[in-house]
């Protein structure tokens, strides 16, 4: 009996081997069916973890802008665009060796990540190898600042925690607000300090608190933002906390609005707050309906394409990082086109000086390699209808 | 008084969902001498199968296949990874129960694509929102600890005064001369891993009441915590367990409202290793004598 549930276990073990050595495999011959050359772009995004299913989302855009346009005119040869997709787990621990994996892999270009941190982390590697990246979601000055091959195409933590601070003060008319963050993420704490540096120069009070990775009760917090009479709870947090506040804000009988950052523009999180007493804001870089074009095409392939659909949240409303996924996948064709070679040295150089009219606006970098973008879109959940509704687009002031 | 209310309710509940969990790790370890590493992993699969079943099920199916399907669970562990190992080193088996943990983390992973599952539909009337003393919470909050009360008081019948809970009381006090005598010590065994495993799905049904979505490790930490709990209270004891948890759950609870939320966890793992370093055996540990 005992042997023979070793042999069995034995067996099973020796099957899944096999079976990721020939899902390896099979990719690397998928390559070239058309007879054109294939120029490979990576695609470094989180699939699992907390901000996995964001991840997923911006993958989804970088397909479907695949899907649309899948060859590219380099120095006047016609190439196929392959996806290199890897999972980087959200984690920089992780984040570190799938990068590694798409140096491997002789990619172009890499685009990603969603999250600050595991960019971050990605970034030492890109830069020790010379491969450009191209930041799609991810908002820390950090990303960019020390890496000279990180290029980016969503708007600045410094920008979109300014902008919030002067939208819960101008506009709400809130004096004290009670910031939370996730210990040790570099994301949320960089949102937390440029919201709480803007509101406190605006005359106001800030309350800031942090839970540890993995909290699933969120009521003490809640708790703590109405002993101090907190108008607004500012959570620049995951999905997945953001979900688990939106539920504890409800639970608690908050009053005033929760404040979300470019994260909590994701279906998640509306599904969440559907039909609950919540009131919440959120800044982002995309209104559905800004390009009607752009959402019929999408919603379509999402309609046709269950996986896709599974990807998405299981509908399918347009999330902002779908939607600079898109963008992403065309600046890089840009890039190459001007470059004139997949060489990545040579597509480094290229970047600088891409100029084009993307869905989320237009794209062009500064000096250091963001975007200029001086909008921020801000949306309030529609708790009835289950959607987001567009508030305003709010510029710096 | 109207204050720390909140906390106050809040910190019991924590606590009786810890004491459901930690009532599964002190009995097992009563009997076996053995911590069962993959019992957060049992808390976490039962919420996975009541987000699943609750979707595609009516209640009066779903919640009664989450008990079976944990308890089957924590049967098979025990005859699959853990009842081979009788004789072997209590280090062996030991090691066995992580990998039993990390294989049911894995296989989680692999079903659930590692996006944590959201709870599309929450159980009603518990989910629902009341307000007590001008503290509005779920009703889960308040029904919690009655249910966690209620369920140890069955269960401290059960080993008192029933045959079954005769044999465990003898198997855990002699696990050999227990088996000599007659008692069927595997059955014994399993019974254990039952009861561990129906309250670890009672209180998983109860905690993904409270919070909207099952992530693969959501066992971690409650399992982790619920352990500290049993060890807290001295482990091998159920009152200890139960008093443990609850003191855990409401210090921790307090002391995110006194503000120091970035300690709240600190704080837990601290009370560990202090009890462990003033009363090795917890607040109603068993007294180890010496059989010379």
């Amino acid at each position: 009996m005992k042997k023979l549930m070793a042999a069995v276990l034995a067996l099973v073990m020796a099957l899944s081997l096999a079976a990721c050595g020939g899902k390896s495999d099979s990719q690397d011959a998928q390559s070239g069916d058309s007879g054109n050359k294939v120029v490979k772009i990576g695609v470094f995004e989180p699939q699992t973890g907390d901000n996995g299913a964001g991840g997923k989302q911006e993958i989804l855009g970088m397909q479907y802008a695949n899907y649309v346009q899948p060859t590219v005119e380099i120095g006047g040869e016609t190439y196929d665009v392959k996806l290199e997709i890897v999972d980087n787990r959200t984690t920089p621990e992780n984040g570190k060796s799938a990068a590694a994996e798409l140096v491997n892999r002789k990619v172009s270009m890499v685009l990603g990540s969603y999250g600050s941190g595991v960019s971050m982390a990605g970034g030492e590697v890109f830069q020790e190898a010379g491969l450009p990246a191209l930041g799609t979601s991810c908002t820390n000055p950090q990303v960019t600042a020390g890496c000279d091959v990180y290029f980016r195409l969503a708007f600045l933590d410094p920008f979109q925690g300014t902008v919030l601070a002067n939208y819960a003060y101008k506009e709400l008319g809130v004096t004290t607000a009670y910031v939370l963050g996730m210990l040790g993420s570099d994301y949320d704490q960089g949102l937390v300090y440029y919201f709480t540096e803007a509101f406190e120069g605006l005359g106001g009070t800030v309350v800031a608190e942090d839970f540890p990775e993995g909290s699933a009760n969120f009521v003490s917090y809640i708790n703590n933002a109405k002993a101090a009479n907190a108008g607004v709870i500012f959570a620049p947090v995951s999905i997945n906390y953001a979900q688990l506040i939106v539920e504890a804000a409800a639970a608690q009988g908050f009053e005033g609005a929760l404040l979300g950052s470019d994260t909590w523009d994701s279906n998640k999180v509306i599904e969440s707050a559907t039909g609950k007493d919540v009131t919440s804001f959120v800044t982002t870089f995309y209104q559905e309906g800004g390009n009607p074009e752009f959402d019929a095409g999408i919603k379509e392939w999402i309609n046709a394409n269950p996986d896709a659909k599974t990807n998405n949240g299981g509908n399918d409303m347009v999330a902002a990082v779908t939607a600079i996924g898109y963008d992403a996948y065309f600046t890089a064709l840009e890039a190459l086109k001007i470059a004139g070679s997949t060489d990545p040295k040579a597509v480094l150089e290229a970047l600088p000086s891409v100029s084009f009219e993307g869905v989320t606006g237009l794209i062009e970098f500064d000096e250091i390699g963001d975007a200029k973008r001086d909008a921020a879109y801000i949306k309030t959940a529609n708790t009835e209808a289950g959607v987001w509704d567009f508030v305003k687009v709010q510029t710096v002031g | 008084m109207q204050q720390i209310l909140p906390y106050i309710i809040n910190g019991i509940s924590v606590g009786g969902q810890y004491a459901l969990i930690a009532i599964g790790y002190t009995l097992v370890y009563g009997i076996l001498r053995l911590i069962n590493f993959a019992h957060g992993d049992v808390f976490m699969v039962a919420g996975l199968v009541m987000v699943y079943a609750t979707t595609a099920l009516p209640f009066y199916v779903a919640l009664p296949l989450v008990l079976a399907a944990t308890v089957l669970l924590g049967f098979t562990i025990e005859r699959v990874a853990y009842k081979p190992l009788r004789t072997a080193p209590r280090m062996s088996v030991m090691i066995s129960a992580i990998g039993v943990s990390y294989l049911i983390q894995n296989l989680a992973f692999y079903i659930t694509g590692g996006v944590p599952q959201p709870v599309t539909r929450p159980i009603p009337w518990i989910s629902e929102n009341v307000i007590i003393l001008g503290a509005s919470t779920k009703r889960v909050t308040l029904v919690t600890p009655i249910l966690t009360i209620l369920l140890v008081v069955v269960l401290v019948y059960l080993i008192n005064h029933t045959k079954i809970g005769m044999a465990m009381r003898a198997a855990a006090k002699d696990f050999e001369t227990a088996q000599l005598m007659g008692i069927k010590i595997n059955a014994v065994i399993s019974m254990t891993f039952v009861i561990g495993s129906f309250l670890a799905a009672v209180g998983s049904m109860l905690y993904f009441t409270n919070y909207p979505s099952v992530a693969i490790t959501s066992g971690g930490m409650p399992g982790l915590k619920a352990f500290v709990a049993a060890v807290f209270g001295g482990i091998g004891s159920i009152p200890g367990a139960v008093v443990g948890a609850f003191i855990i759950g409401l210090c921790e609870e307090l002391i995110k409202g006194a503000g120091y939320t970035t300690f709240s966890d600190a704080f837990t793992f601290a009370i560990l290793i202090v009890v462990l370093c003033v009363k090795p055996t917890g607040l109603f540990g068993e007294k180890v004598t010496d059989k010379v």
